[in-house]
């Protein structure tokens, strides 16, 4: 049964890979939202089934469709496709490429020779979550609240048009 | 359900982190650079959520929803700031942002 586990990560990845990759942005989004959705599906074989009911409503269902959205308005056609084309060249991974390899093996390093153990033998059901939120976490939640107030406030005011004589 | 070892669990979500990091340093377009940092933060949210299952405690789901809240925000200011740019510059390359004035 553990290999769904490592299914749904090398998906996660290679939907991953694809995106970073990519060209066109609305292809990009839609292997996002694959990553997403696997993503999700791991934390269901963790045992967090609340956190994957999460993942897939807000940050595929809601985030990924303010994106969508965004790129649709832009609409960025033919000359943005090749304008991709022309700025993402094969060296340019390179760097990156190769620092970010480096960090993986070093990682990676840490990990096998740090602390051991079993994850998902036990399934968090939602009750806990809900509990521990309006019990110890109450102050954090109440912070969040302000965050996405400021972030709606935020997106309001940036987002409204303003008139010809106020410029 | 099942059980992984939790390094497999952290690598994933370090390789999801290392990949998403690549796709800020190497894409110009700003609509793609924000897509690769809600990668990151996707990754980062898949360590809590890991680390949580380990010791089979809720406090994992309880900072995975306080980062999406984060990532939330962050996506709908980023989102707008991203149209505003549009609107003023008419073009959504990071170099060419960074030299005009005014």
């Amino acid at each position: 049964m553990e290999i769904t586990f490592y299914i749904a990560a090398i998906i996660a990845v290679v939907a991953t890979v694809i995106v970073i990759t990519q060209l066109n942005a609305v292809h990009a989004l839609l292997y996002l939202i694959i990553s997403l959705l696997a993503v999700a599906l791991i934390f269901f074989i963790l045992g967090a089934p609340f956190a994957a009911a999460l993942e897939v409503i807000i940050y595929a269902g809601a985030i990924m469709v303010l994106f969508v959205f965004v790129v649709m308005m832009l609409n960025l056609g033919k000359e943005t496709i090749a304008q991709e084309n022309q700025w993402l060249s094969s060296r340019l991974w390179i760097g990156p490429g190769i620092l970010s390899f480096i960090l993986l093996i070093e990682l990676t390093y840490l990990l096998i020779k740090g602390g051991s153990g079993l994850a998902g033998a036990v399934i968090v059901e939602p009750k806990r979550v809900g509990v521990a939120l309006f019990g110890p976490y109450l102050l954090a939640v109440e912070l969040a609240a302000m965050l996405l107030l400021a972030g709606l406030v935020g997106a309001y005011h940036l987002g409204r048009r303003v008139d010809k004589k106020e410029q | 359900m099942v059980s992984i070892p939790i390094q497999h669990g952290l690598f994933l979500a370090i390789a999801l982190f290392l990949l998403g990091l690549i796709g800020v340093l190497v894409r110009r377009n700003l609509m793609f650079m924000l897509m690769s940092l809600e990668i990151m933060l996707n990754a980062a949210g898949l360590a809590f959520i890991v680390a949580g299952a380990r010791w089979g405690e809720a406090e994992g789901q309880i900072l995975f929803i306080f980062i999406l809240t984060l990532a939330a925000a962050e996506a709908a200011v980023g989102l707008a700031l991203i149209l505003l740019i549009y609107q003023r510059f008419g073009t959504l390359d990071a170099d060419r942002i960074s030299e005009m004035r005014g």
